[in-house]
């Protein structure tokens, strides 16, 4: 690994393997630095070295990453797993931490590609062990060729629901059974984006995927879910009906993982569509930091292979930006497939928004996991004044646990602008600063440091 | 809560609390713990209450576990290795003592 590169990419799924490529291929240094153990980010977790060995229980759309992952690595490009960055700062200096030791890189341009992370599922019993995201069981399922054996009941709504619900059954997993949290209302909504979707490529495939769930396992309509056990998961109660189970997976759509992304300063604001806050960009993905863009759903949620687009159109403007004269592929026919990638997507925005009951929980329902913050005390709080998220770490320590926010943030933010009749722009989200992931201080120590550094902390 | 799809590929051992385990060479340490059936990984400094993996993709930090020493590693983020010391972080944040 190099001091400095030209390009740093952060985030090795489709968005940041197809920048690091065509970056490469275009002669810029780069490097892309990613903290799992493998390439393929999320969407293609564990492609180079795939325990399933029934290609068709992940299905053809996965086995697509094969190409993408094989071209990062015949690019050039310096690819970094078990990388951890947990700085990025306006200079365009990149922290970063591998094998226990932390360097600063400096990068002339960054393409972060940090993704998406499940939404918030916040409901009574959500903390408890037996409970977990649906992407998690996805991910053990690609990676580990983990399946679960025990009663396992799907619920939720959204692509992902009924994709994993597909592969499970596939492998040889029994569903208790799929709840569907997808308020009927919505179809009116969605209805006015039909036509668009019509065209996506996602409709014969969600289609599909339906239809084969539907064949093979119970999928019922539902409101409210609540998990309830002591040590662990013993039941699901869904409207009131009990059902003795051992796992319970929650999935209501995907947001962007904006935490390195704000700690490095960039502007972001509430996208009323998606109902999360998103970084404001240009059309070549810049964002508001100069030599900073942002590619792949951390973007914006718009599905694997648009991320996998957003990354070349942002590495080609890197290439113009640093090298004028490098050849580079024309990114209008990146931006073509873009659109007919993004083609679908108000549909199923509109048809999967997640209810307000299942955003904005109530009661002594926990918010903040990690420090165990209820609904209740963040709703009694904001009514007493309090106005937005970083006052609230103060009074309740909300957001201030290790997971940084993550799994409360659009929470806290929807629930202080709800009790304060306010937007989630005026509200704002926690305001994040670096490390954004934990190093330890031996790690900070281990980094080189000027003369000039020593002799300013030196009495 | 968990089996292995086949049982194709090299195992390893290491140890959770003391106690050896077999794992996948490709496993993390959170994936082997569920395969192995351990139902927590920690006790929350809040309440004490058990914390299982949540997320499996470095986000929730519900997998912190103390490995070879180092305490709050993502156990998600982490792979086996032979002979590894794993241990489930308990106990509740004691203020003001």
């Amino acid at each position: 690994m190099n001091e400095s590169y030209d390009l740093v990419v952060i985030g090795g799924g489709p968005a940041g393997l197809a920048a690091a490529s065509t970056a490469a291929r275009a002669g810029l240094a780069t490097v892309l630095f990613d903290e799992n153990p493998g390439i393929g980010g999320q969407i293609y977790r564990g492609i180079t070295a795939n325990p399933v060995r029934n290609r068709a229980i992940l299905g053809e759309e996965y086995w697509a990453g094969t190409a993408l992952a094989a071209e990062a690595k015949a690019s050039g490009a310096t690819i970094v797993n078990g990388a951890t960055v947990w700085s990025l700062d306006a200079s365009l200096a990149v922290g970063v931490s591998v094998a226990g030791r932390a360097r600063t890189i400096q990068a002339r341009r960054v393409i972060v590609a940090t993704g998406a992370l499940e939404r918030p599922f916040a409901i009574p019993g959500w903390t408890l062990p037996g409970v977990m995201t649906a992407g998690a069981a996805q991910t053990v399922l690609k990676a580990q060729g983990l399946l679960p054996n025990g009663r396992t009941v799907l619920a939720g709504s959204g692509p992902l629901l009924w994709l994993l619900a597909a592969q499970m059954l596939r492998a040889g997993a029994r569903l208790e059974a799929v709840f569907d949290t997808t308020p009927p209302l919505n179809w009116s909504r969605a209805a006015l984006y039909l036509p668009d979707f019509l065209l996506s490529p996602y409709f014969k495939k969600g289609l599909a995927l339906m239809r084969e769930v539907k064949r093979r396992t119970k999928v019922r309509a539902a409101r409210h879910i609540e998990a309830v056990g002591t040590d662990k998961l013993r039941e699901v109660v869904v409207d009131g009906r009990r059902i003795p189970s051992d796992l319970l997976l929650l999935h209501q759509g995907v947001v962007p993982n904006v935490n390195l992304a704000i700690a490095a300063g960039i502007d972001h604001r509430w996208d009323a569509r998606q109902l999360c806050f998103v970084p404001v960009l240009d059309a070549d993905f810049g964002s508001s930091v100069p030599g900073i863009a942002v590619a792949g759903d951390g973007a914006g949620i718009a599905g694997g292979t648009a991320a996998a687009e957003r990354g070349r159109i942002a590495a080609i403007a890197a290439v113009r930006a640093l090298a004028p004269d490098a050849a580079v592929p024309d990114p209008q026919s990146a931006r073509q497939r873009l659109q007919r990638e993004e083609l679908g997507r108000a549909f199923l925005d509109e048809l999967y928004r997640p209810p307000k009951a299942l955003r904005r929980p109530e009661g002594g329902t926990i918010v903040c996991r990690c420090e165990e913050v209820t609904a209740a005390e963040v709703r009694k709080t904001a009514q007493m004044g309090c106005e937005g998220p970083n006052q609230m770490k103060a009074f309740l320590r909300c957001g201030m646990g290790p997971c940084q926010g993550r799994l409360c943030g659009l929470t806290v933010t929807e629930l202080i602008a709800e009790e304060r009749g306010r937007t989630p722009d005026e509200v704002g989200y926690y305001r994040l600063r670096p490390p954004v992931k934990p190093i330890t201080l031996g790690e900070l120590a281990s980094l080189p440091a000027s003369e000039a550094e020593r002799r300013a902390v030196e009495r | 809560m968990f089996k292995r799809l086949g049982d194709t590929g090299a195992t390893l051992t290491l140890t959770v609390d003391g106690k050896p385990i077999r794992a996948r060479i490709g496993d993390t340490v959170a994936a082997a713990m569920l395969a192995a059936g351990i139902d927590h990984c920690r006790t929350t400094p809040v309440s004490g209450a058990p914390r299982a993996p949540y997320c499996l993709m470095g986000v929730c930090f519900e997998c912190l576990v103390t490995v070879d020493g180092v305490g709050s590693r993502q156990g998600c983020l982490v792979p086996v290795a032979e002979g590894m010391k794993v241990e489930t972080q308990l106990g509740k944040r004691e203020a003001g003592r």
